[in-house]
């Protein structure tokens, strides 16, 4: 049985069927990503000053990702399009570059963002111990200028024995009352070689940069890895539609490939429009 | 008119088809420049100091809802649709507010959550 009107539109509703799914299933991502992004407001207006960690992710390199996806959007309208012109050649290399993006996108996210911070180690101090690392923290200045207080020391772990870590400090702790160091970095800047000893009493939680860390980084990697799911999704369909056997219907039917490549062009432009809301709210601000 | 329309087979036809896909081209390739630019944007405006935190979040926001927009209504074509795709959105916003709308309520019940 030959599914219907998956060319032509059905009379009542004006469009192919299709389209109306796409849109059904994305209405239904919309309230997926809904359900998280009202989490994470909702964490940061009740996150506790200083509990809610900034510039602690790579902007340049957040930056050219969501170049990269935005790029990929446009190829993938322009594969559409050359599909609509019949020149499947055209549509090949488009098609191509948007895999690629999308490849390169994920790539980066898993292969080098994710990595850099389960390396990252962060320790937050007791209220009542936070006098003892002032010269890290740099909190009676941050007081007088009104800023939130810095309740954690982070860097990488050099060692740890039974009663104290050693970290190698993150700059913003080596100089915690340099007025460089009050707003996050566009570059970031690396480790330094000053070593600190925190003694493991003072500590109320010590973890690496993971889900675990805070409702920060909680929030990160769930909304960050549900959307890289749905890069990788939209990389497996569109490399089918790129591969040979696409040029069978490209050939049978060009019009019904054309279709195709909206209906998942239309998943992939939300892929982007939800990436466009993730970079400000998790790198940036 | 957002979506080209059917090719024709008859060449005269199939030119000025090709002309109009072209312009649709164009214009998506303006756009995507477009929001290249306002990614360069949202990045330097992160960094300029508008007094309050909350202040830059609202900025933020403002060009990231800005970017959305362009890329729904020209790449998803959402500025020339039909009826139905649209009702299907307004019962997406609906329900989607609701949502929020219920997280908020438990939010503000509970004030151990504060």
């Amino acid at each position: 049985m030959e599914i219907p009107y998956t060319i032509s539109t059905r009379p009542d509703t004006g469009l192919w069927n299709a389209k109306i799914g796409i849109w059904l299933f994305l209405a239904s991502e919309v309230m997926l990503f809904g359900g998280l992004f009202s989490a994470y407001i909702f964490l940061r207006i009740d996150a506790a000053p200083g509990t809610w960690p900034h510039g602690l992710l790579n902007v340049p390199v957040g930056t050219m990702n969501t170049a990269i996806l935005i790029m990929s959007s446009v190829t993938v309208v322009l594969a559409w399009a050359a599909l609509k012109m019949r020149r499947y050649r055209a549509y090949w290399w488009y098609m191509l570059v948007t895999i690629l993006c999308g490849v390169i996108f994920l790539t980066v996210k898993l292969a080098y963002e994710w990595p850099q911070k389960f390396e990252h180690f962060g320790a937050y101090i007791k209220p009542e111990a936070l006098w003892k690392y002032e010269k890290y923290l740099g909190n009676q200045r941050r007081a007088e200028k009104g800023l939130e207080p810095r309740i954690e020391i982070t860097g990488h772990l050099h060692s740890e024995n039974a009663k104290e870590y050693e970290v190698a400090l993150d700059p913003v702790n080596a100089e915690p009352d340099s007025p460089a160091m009050d707003r996050p970095h566009f570059f970031p800047l690396p480790v330094t070689d000053k070593i600190a000893t925190i003694e493991k009493e003072d500590v109320e939680r010590a973890t690496m940069f993971l889900p675990t860390h805070s409702a920060y980084f909680a929030s990160y990697f769930t909304i960050t890895g549900l959307h890289g799911l749905h890069v990788l999704g939209g990389v497996l369909v569109f490399t089918y539609m790129w591969l040979p056997v696409s040029k069978k219907l490209y050939q049978r039917n060009p019009e019904h490939l054309a279709n195709r490549v909206e209906v998942s062009g239309l998943f992939w432009h939300f892929v982007d429009l939800i990436w466009i809301f993730v970079f400000p709210l998790f790198y940036l601000l | 008119m957002n979506n080209p329309p059917d090719i024709s087979q008859d060449p005269k036809e199939y030119e000025e088809y090709a002309h109009g896909v072209h312009q649709h081209v164009m214009r998506y390739v303006m756009v995507g420049i477009t929001l290249l630019v306002f990614t360069g944007i949202t990045v330097a405006l992160s960094y300029v100091d508008f007094g309050a935190r909350k202040a830059n979040v609202a900025v933020a926001m403002l060009v990231a809802t800005l970017k959305a927009g362009l890329v729904a209504a020209i790449f998803m074509h959402l500025a020339a649709e039909k009826r139905l795709i649209y009702r299907i959105l307004i019962f997406t916003g609906f329900f989607v507010l609701g949502l929020f709308w219920l997280i908020f309520l438990a939010w503000y019940d509970y004030p151990i959550f504060r």
